[in-house]
């Protein structure tokens, strides 16, 4: 069973690297294996470690603690707002009804808005407030003249209600350098996790599966 | 208002059972108190956020002309289903591959809904692939709607929209044979992408689509930059449903977005000015601090 798995691996591995040369019949088998089998993981994973860990496990232990007579109060709350997620939840299987369909609405503006109003305060909390402050520098160190001006210009770069001509237009063109090259660093780094992370594949094709080369 | 009884009730309940709440996790009203005093700061800036998001709101709905500058890159999107209808091609559009609660798939189902509209004026075949099964339903939403909007409800179709695979390799491997295949004549990314973000933008490249993308995610933004023909960087993408809508609520809150940036500015240049001349900056600093 181990060496099927390990053949299947490489040969859905080359499959894959197929791709590169042009769209194949080999590449279009990987591309739909690896498609349903994530789609039957997905069912898997959602039923265990939301449906049961995050819903049915936790109203069971809630009700058990409640009949206890451990803060009943509490834990009766605790499991009406488990039923609440539950039930909107549930609320999405109307979409396979078109007459009902319109229902499915409800769970979706409710995550929206939820997401909107906790996003609002979480990077506020999280990430503006503290940015502002990292950025009350003194400006007789040369290295936090960087951190000033690069702040301020990519600001004004991401200011909309003017026109970017004149002072602005200069100013913000500085932001953009200042952009480009954070996206410049960004990019190598990342392109040299890539390489390892193909270094590796490779290392799986050559040692693990066709044994062409012995492990140092 | 038949539901502003039971949502009062509800509220109710909630009140009644917050000293039981409180009780249960092991800490009196007293000790922790109803608020937390020390995140005032957060709330300060959030107030006057909303004030000027709703100042805006309001000047956008009296009808007063609100500038927004051009975005490089949003204009091409009629350009772009335009350049696919004369090709008689598809037009990709991928919301980002992360679920409905992160903004940047919002914004994406927002631009979506822009690009609708113009693909059911057109009558010009859209696909858009999704990830996740929340995903899928607002965007059929948000597409049906613009369906709907433009008068072409019978073009509709549901199956543009469609769930692929919930990994994201997997899924970006179905869109790259998706791309090749039927070769789309406009990509249109955007939302938030991650490790996938090249192979996508690289593969649609290959097949001589013409590609906008958008993004907030600043790590894959050098990518979209490298083998796009447009790119939304941060902001912009949020900026985009407004510019391309001029819908008063969304600019509303791109105008208070911008009153914010001044106020920060402003905050910035005050606090650096009082931390490099030792003029109250600890104090200064203190304002900001978050616990």
């Amino acid at each position: 069973m181990e060496i099927l798995g390990l053949w299947l691996a490489g040969f859905f591995t080359l499959s894959l690297f197929s791709f590169l040369y042009k769209d194949n019949p080999f590449y279009g088998l990987a591309e739909h294996v690896f498609a349903g089998l994530s789609a039957g993981y997905e069912v898997g994973l959602v039923y265990h470690s939301v449906i049961l860990q995050q819903l049915v496990d936790p109203i069971s232990q809630h009700w058990v603690n409640a009949t206890a007579g451990d803060h009943p109060g509490f834990h009766i709350m605790k499991i009406g707002f488990l039923l609440f997620a539950g039930a909107l939840g549930v609320l999405m299987f109307t979409r396979f009804f078109p007459k009902a369909s319109w229902i499915s609405r409800y769970p979706l503006a409710f995550v929206m808005g939820n997401t909107a109003g906790i996003y609002l305060m979480s990077e506020l909390h999280g990430r503006l407030i503290p940015q502002i402050a990292g950025t009350f520098v003194n400006l007789l160190n040369p290295l936090n003249l960087i951190i000033f001006f690069g702040v301020l210009t990519t600001l004004i770069y991401f200011y909309f209600s003017k026109e970017h001509t004149g002072l602005l237009g200069g100013t913000a063109r500085v932001g953009i350098w200042f952009i480009m090259i954070a996206f410049g660093a960004h990019f190598g780094y990342t392109v040299m996790g890539r390489i390892s992370l193909l270094i590796g594949q490779v290392q799986f094709i050559l040692i693990d599966w066709l044994k062409l080369i012995k492990p140092g | 208002m038949r539901l502003a009884r039971p949502v009062g009730l509800l509220l109710l309940l909630i009140l009644l059972l917050i000293p039981e709440l409180l009780a249960a996790n092991g800490a009196s009203s007293v000790e922790t108190g109803w608020f937390r005093t020390y995140r005032i700061n957060a709330v300060i800036v959030a107030a006057v956020f909303s004030a000027a998001v709703l100042y805006y709101t309001q000047r956008a709905r009296r009808g007063d002309k609100l500038f927004v500058r051009k975005i490089a890159g949003l204009d091409e999107v009629e350009d772009a289903v335009g350049r696919a209808t004369e090709m008689g091609r598809p037009v990709l559009f991928i919301p980002g591959i992360d679920e409905i609660d992160k903004i940047d798939t919002l914004a994406g189902l927002s631009i979506l809904g822009r690009v609708a509209l113009i693909t059911a004026r057109y009558e010009t075949p859209l696909y858009v692939p999704v990830r996740y099964p929340m995903v899928l339903a607002a965007a059929q939403e948000v597409v049906q709607q613009s369906y709907i909007t433009e008068g072409r409800a019978d073009s509709y179709n549901q199956d543009m929209v469609c769930y692929v695979a919930g990994e994201q390799f997997a899924y970006t491997a179905t869109v790259n044979g998706y791309m090749m295949r039927e070769r789309p004549a406009a990509n249109i990314m955007m939302g938030a992408f991650y490790a996938e973000s090249l192979l996508l933008a690289e593969t649609g490249n290959a097949a001589g689509s013409i590609q906008i993308a958008g993004t907030a995610q600043p790590e894959q933004l050098p990518f979209f930059i490298a083998a796009c023909d447009y790119t939304l960087m941060g902001e912009e993408l949020f900026a985009a449903s407004a510019y391309l809508s001029h819908e008063p609520l969304m600019l509303g809150g791109l105008k208070g977005q911008d009153f914010m940036k001044v106020l920060i500015i402003a905050a910035i240049l005050v606090g650096t000015f009082m931390v490099t001349t030792h003029l109250g900056g600890d104090w200064m600093r203190s304002l900001f601090e978050v616990r």
